[in-house]
């Protein structure tokens, strides 16, 4: 990690255009929260008959598979250019992988926006949307595959330049997550390619709908660890250069790496726990599988903290908590993503209650769901996200992070902060009260208990507003800072380690052992439960288009 | 691999916690049954009503014996259909006297969707070519609301039934 490259112009181009999209998704995906929220307050209709469903399958989409692939796959590629360099070719590879991603979210978003996809980003058969909408996705995904081995080819190149050396640890985690990404992509590709293309073209009449869903859940359970795993990276790499301390421990991150890789995919069972073609026992398996991420999470968590200590005691603060007073808490590349790491501990508490066997039946697909993933995903990775742009942006435009944005971002940080507490608990608690998620303003039979659950709805249309202006306020400082903010230099903060740190095992980069061990666990949890589903299968089901809105 | 003492004792604190509710978890749904849904008991989306359960005339709530009841539902995009009462009007609520024991049973005849006893743990997904049940003690008196909790098109939030639990 002693080595850090410099960025050239052209290799910067590329990593901003991801950060464009990425941006650009924030508003569009933003202002669809912000209608949500209000439509479901009961004192809003949505103008020029825009259905709810529509802006809910754009607001998914967008923010939940573009914004986070697009600043994802960005991310990594400047990590990647800065440790192990890229070449001419890897460079027009990565143009590839931009080109092909775009190509496929115009695809999918006019589809959307015409109102011919109202399937939700979820797109559960046997609703039908256009083809176009499938094909559209494909191409997303194919396109984040020529970024994976253009990574994966970028490493391999560094690894023949420099044999026997140990990867630089940003490289190498990057590396874990896009290979994770491509294990579990190959489901809904898979599902995609060989059940929905064709069926949606007419070509093939039915579709197994349980073995469709199972492999969407194989894929979409290791989706938000895609999403987290970047945030990971900053906050074991990053964060402790930009609070002025080192590397905690080399092997523990790439350990945790690791464990991640392993336990983030044979677990979509516990996204179907109350569904009634797959076996109990196999269900309860999966239920164990899941919980295995707590021990890297701990580590994880034990990790950052040690590192926070560790700076302040070294800079002489003294007594128990001392160093904690002094942390840089006016810096927002620090503050950001430290409110995300506390936003973690509620959303992981309520994580676990999800995956929970039986507690699972109180809260499946209330809205204590959308509560939840609010709190992790839309909280602890987009304010580690935004922590990351305040440098990344201005380091490859050339600029500065002025005192006066770095403030901004400090506002935007509280904004956000308190409009998800407000959203985030008004949707937890009126999912316990039974308030179904995915659903546009209702008064069902209109009893007592829908009464109580419309109150919370309001609740939610506040804190939505809220967001909604930290999201313009972002969207502002991003502006500044791709483009006007003062000419300078902005540090690309990578630790480094202690120097006289115990040397990282060798085995922690035998990547056939881990990739090895991932596919027997996958094979493990899922071989017989697949052919259960297979051979126990109903007859398909043949497409519905009218529920969705198409004639 | 170096781990420091305090690390440690946080991972063992951690996967000692973990194990224990692994256990819990494990005791209720093995010893006590408490599995979720899970039948693996297929139908023909297309022919429901070749199922004794889903006939027209077997749909909606039936007492099997003293405090037992079955109750038949057909989902569909946007309706539940609970059967006819005596003037041929589709039930849209149904009334079991508190601490009886209900045994849900239903299937769908299109699309997916979720059926949900609002506040309590009846909450199972409903997939073409399926049947899912659950099996439930009525303990708490009141009206809940049943909702379509899986989204199954632009009519979703429409779709919806009462429970009621009387004394
Ligand atoms: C202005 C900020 C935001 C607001 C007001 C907002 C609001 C909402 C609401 C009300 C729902 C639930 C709608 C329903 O169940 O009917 C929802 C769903 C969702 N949100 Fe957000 N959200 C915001 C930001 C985000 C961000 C930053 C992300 C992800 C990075 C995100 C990802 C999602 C996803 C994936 C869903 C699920 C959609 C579905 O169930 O199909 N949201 N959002
Ligand atoms: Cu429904
Ligand atoms: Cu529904």
């Amino acid at each position: 990690m002693m080595n850090q490259l410099k960025i050239a112009k052209k290799d910067a181009r590329l990593y901003m255009s991801f950060m464009y999209v990425t941006f650009a998704a924030l508003l569009v995906g933003g202002l669809m929260g912000l209608l949500q929220t209000l439509a479901r307050s009961g004192k809003f209709t949505l103008p020029f008959g825009i259905n709810y469903y529509t802006i809910l399958t754009v607001h998914g989409v967008i923010l939940g598979l573009v914004l986070t692939t697009f600043f994802i796959i960005g991310f990594q590629f400047a990590l990647m250019g800065k440790t192990v360099g890229i070449s001419d070719k890897q460079r027009k590879t990565g143009w590839w992988s931009f080109w092909l991603m775009l190509a496929g979210t115009v695809m999918a978003a006019i589809t959307i926006l015409v109102g011919q996809a109202n399937v939700l980003y979820t797109f559960y058969a046997p609703l039908r949307a256009h083809p176009a909408f499938y094909i559209g996705l494909a191409l997303v995904i194919v396109g984040s595959w020529v970024a994976v081995f253009t990574n994966f080819h970028q490493l391999y190149v560094w690894k023949k330049a420099n044999k026997g050396q140990k990867s630089p640890l940003l490289a190498f985690m990057v590396v874990i997550n896009m290979a994770m990404w491509f294990i579990a992509s190959l489901g809904v590709a898979a599902s995609v390619l060989i059940q929905f293309i064709p069926w949606s073209l007419g070509y093939a009449e039915t579709i197994n709908v349980l073995l469709s869903r199972t492999l969407f859940w194989y894929f979409g359970h290791p989706l938000v660890y895609f999403w987290l795993l970047p945030a990971y990276m900053a906050w074991y790499a990053i964060i402790p250069k930009i609070i002025g301390g080192k590397l905690f421990s080399d092997s523990l991150a790439r350990m945790s790496f690791i464990l991640l890789l392993m336990f983030s995919i044979p677990v979509g069972f516990h996204h179907q726990l109350t569904e009634p073609g797959i076996d109990p026992t196999w269900k309860f398996i999966q239920v164990v599988l899941t919980f295995m991420v707590v021990i890297p999470t701990l580590m994880t968590a034990f990790s950052i903290f040690a590192t926070f200590e560790t700076t302040g005691r070294r800079k002489g603060h003294k007594g128990l908590f001392g160093w904690f007073k002094h942390l840089p808490w006016k810096d927002v590349r620090f503050l950001a993503p430290f409110i995300g790491m506390v936003a973690f501990i509620p959303g992981g508490a309520g994580g676990i209650v999800n995956a929970s066997h039986q507690m699972n039946s109180l809260i499946h697909n209330t809205i204590w769901v959308t509560g939840h993933f609010h709190l992790t995903v839309a909280t602890t990775v987009i304010l580690t996200y935004f922590g990351i742009a305040y440098w990344l942006v201005p380091h490859l435009t050339g600029r500065r992070l002025t005192p006066r944005l770095n403030k901004l971002g400090i506002i935007q940080a509280i904004i956000w902060t308190v409009g998800m507490t407000i959203m985030s608990t008004a949707m937890h608690i009126q999912g316990l009260l039974g308030g179904p998620r995915r659903s546009n303003f209702s008064t069902y039979a209109g009893g007592d208990q829908v009464q109580t659950w419309i109150g919370y709805q309001a609740a939610q249309a506040i804190g939505g507003t809220i967001l909604f202006i930290g999201i313009v306020l972002m969207i502002y400082i991003f502006i500044q800072l791709a483009f006007f903010a003062p000419r300078g230099v902005e540090e690309f903060p990578i630790a480094e380690e202690e120097v006289d740190a115990d040397p990282t095992p060798k085995v922690l980069e035998n990547w056939y052992l881990w990739i090895g061990i991932t596919i027997a666990l996958i094979l493990f949890a899922y071989t017989i439960p697949v052919f259960d589903i297979l051979k126990h299968s109903p007859p398909g089901s043949v497409p519905f288009d009218w529920p969705i809105g198409r004639p | 691999m170096h781990l420091h003492k305090f690390e440690k004792i946080w991972l063992i604190f951690g996967m000692g916690s973990l194990a224990l509710f692994l256990v819990i978890i494990g005791f209720a749904a093995f010893w006590k049954g408490t599995h979720p849904q899970s039948h693996i008991e297929i139908i023909d989306p297309e022919n429901v009503e070749a199922h004794d359960s889903f006939k027209p005339e077997n749909l909606g709530l039936r007492e099997v014996a003293e405090g037992k009841y079955i109750v038949n539902i057909v989902a569909s995009a946007f309706n539940y259909d609970f059967g006819t009462d005596a003037d041929g009007k589709p039930v849209k609520k149904i009334r079991v006297p508190k601490g009886s024991t209900v045994l849900f049973q239903i299937t769908t005849k299109d699309v997916v969707h979720g059926f949900q006893v609002a506040g309590t743990n009846v909450n199972m997904m409903v997939e073409p070519g399926h049947v899912s049940r659950l099996e439930t003690e009525m303990k708490n008196v009141g009206e809940f609301t049943v909702v379509c909790n899986e989204y199954c098109g632009i009519g979703h939030h429409q779709m919806f039934a009462t429970v009621e639990v009387y004394e």
